[in-house]
């Protein structure tokens, strides 16, 4: 059969597809609404597990709309939940009179010029020749982010990371000496220090150290095993998930 | 004979190069079959799930508990199964719930929670006295570093437009500092480790986490230290859904168990992944072992 007639059966079965499932869900739920949600989300799904087959014109589809979707849910969310509460209404109360009546009747905070003037500035990246100026605000972001992240990274990563490693070797519960406890912080102790040891290279790797740094290689190979069995069981689940809708939302077999 | 093993090579030839799409049609039968016959089993809770539920159960009524939804549609199969039941937990309990997300796709999912779970099921919960949504801010990190000494700063209105001032159960609360558990449900950045950083650390507020899978290993080191408890995963939610079921069957007994449904689904599908493994290695070794008796017979 000609590739095109064959392309435009399937085209004809999906539409019809469509239109049956929305007219038995909005039956099945009394609303319309519901018919055509449920409908759009079930085949957006297929569309993008149709790809598991082979590339395809509606698994384009489906991956353009996620993206355009995607980009004008964050800006709407930018817009109305930071910038108007956090900025417009701070510098000029009067104007969020209609959508937020709440704060229209407080005092200005000349103190929002600084980040309008340099939200602004960051704009500029889009003009050809002005665009140097955008790296003020972005000095800032990088430095304040930079600044931030060093002292909380340090201490609560860092520091306190290393703390959670010094435990005692031997685990002493009410009961008497845990057996699994004082394993569990034994192994710790030895992955930590050996793991150490395989990244320290200005010493050769023989011997004693080139067999720690060998225990360091295992301890590595097991949290590696044990990412990519939390990574199986996080795509199951979400597989999981998209059959739970296909089946029981869409379908409604299972309760 | 030498027809046989020349049909016999065929198929050892045509299993070592299998076409993908074959297992994925295992995989899907593996998922599909469990969730359609609806079957669930027990779960022993794990310490550092036990560790979260009973930091949760253990808090006294009127207690305050921020849920930080840091995670989109993307990741909610794996995240919204934990979210539903910790805050029926909560709810159960009489805590005073603080809903609000440092991811914008957090907002619409906190807003399809509280019509799901807590309105229908908690109909006594009274939007401004039981429980607030405060929406999300723009800012990550930087927004957790502002809320921990000065939550009005960044939190002039809630999710619905009203000025916090006007909020009662906003009144008593200056800071994270007031918070007596917050729970980030995400695993991404901003998540969990952020707000262990620049809340739970700096603050000394207590920090549960419920994460994805791929996430949960990268967080364990945090805990007991600097972290209560954390669900991780699909296996967490089931092992809280049915400690929760255990411990409360009256008010739980009714209730969908996501979790503990989805994870019959993982066990199939892992059994199938591991035969997969075992059958790719044995057809493997017999592939290459015939490979070298036709280079010797040659």
């Amino acid at each position: 059969m000609n590739p095109k007639t064959i392309k435009l059966i399937i085209f004809i079965v999906i539409l019809t597809s469509i239109v049956l499932s929305v007219y038995f869900v909005s039956m099945d739920r009394d609303s319309i609404r519901e018919g055509i949600f449920v409908t759009s989300a079930a085949f957006l799904t297929l569309f993008i597990m149709s790809f598991l087959y082979k590339d395809n014109p509606y698994y384009k589809f489906a991956e353009h709309l996620f993206v355009g979707v995607s980009a004008a849910y964050w800006m709407t969310m930018g817009f109305w939940g930071t910038m108007m509460p956090n900025l417009v209404a701070k510098l000029w109360p009067g104007a969020v009179r209609g959508v937020l009546p709440a704060l229209a009747e407080k005092d200005a905070s000349y103190w929002f010029v600084i980040p309008l003037f340099l939200g602004l500035v960051l704009l500029m990246r889009l003009s050809p020749k002005g665009g140097w100026i955008s790296r003020w605000a972005l000095a800032f972001i990088v430095g304040t982010t930079a600044g931030l992240n060093l002292i909380r990274y340090l201490r609560s990563d860092f520091i306190a990371q290393v703390n959670n490693t010094i435990i005692p070797l031997v685990d002493k519960t009410e009961a008497g000496i845990s057996f699994w406890g004082s394993f569990s912080n034994i192994f710790v102790f030895i992955g930590v220090l050996c793991g150490l040891i395989y990244f320290f290279f200005s010493k050769e790797h023989k011997g004693f150290f080139g067999g720690a740094a060998r225990i360091g290689i295992l301890v590595l190979m097991l949290t590696f095993g044990a990412g990519f069995g939390y990574t199986v069981m996080a795509r199951i689940s979400l597989l999981a998930g998209r059959m739970t809708y296909l089946f029981g939302d869409w379908l409604g077999l299972i309760n | 004979m030498a027809n046989d093993e020349k049909n016999n090579r065929g198929l050892l030839d045509r299993l070592q190069f299998i076409d993908r799409r074959y297992i994925f049609i295992f995989i899907a039968l593996a998922v599909i079959i469990p969730l359609l016959l609806g079957l669930r089993f027990e779960e022993k809770p794990s310490p550092i799930v036990l560790a979260l539920y009973d930091k949760v159960d253990n808090m006294p009524p009127g207690s305050r508990l921020l849920m930080s939804f840091d995670y989109g549609p993307t990741t909610a199969p794996e995240i919204q199964p934990m979210v539903d039941v910790i805050l029926r937990h909560a709810c159960l309990r009489g805590l005073k719930v603080y809903l609000m997300a440092v991811w914008a796709t957090g907002q619409s999912l906190t807003v399809q929670t509280v019509e799901d779970v807590l309105i229908p099921e908690f109909p006594d919960y009274e939007y401004g006295i039981d429980y607030i949504n405060l929406g999300y801010k723009a800012g990550n990190q930087g927004l957790i570093r502002v809320i921990v000494d000065d939550m009005k700063r960044m939190y002039s209105t809630d999710a619905n437009g009203t000025d916090i001032e006007q909020v009662p159960m906003m009144k008593q609360v200056e800071s994270l500092k007031d918070m007596d558990l917050i729970v980030s449900f995400g695993g991404g950045f901003p998540g969990i480790k952020e707000w262990i950083l620049f809340a739970g650390d700096p603050g000394a507020i207590p920090i549960g986490g419920a994460c994805t899978a791929v996430s949960a290993p990268q967080l364990y080191p945090y805990y007991p230290n600097q972290m209560v408890g954390l669900l991780g995963g699909i296996k967490g939610a089931a092992e809280y859904e049915s400690h929760v079921l255990d411990r409360y069957p009256d008010s739980f007994k009714t209730k969908p168990t996501p979790g503990m449904n989805m994870m019959v689904a993982q066990m199939v599908a892992h059994i199938v992944i591991m035969l997969f493994i075992v059958f790719g290695n044995v057809m493997y070794f017999m592939y290459r072992g015939k490979e070298r008796k036709l280079a010797m017979e040659k």
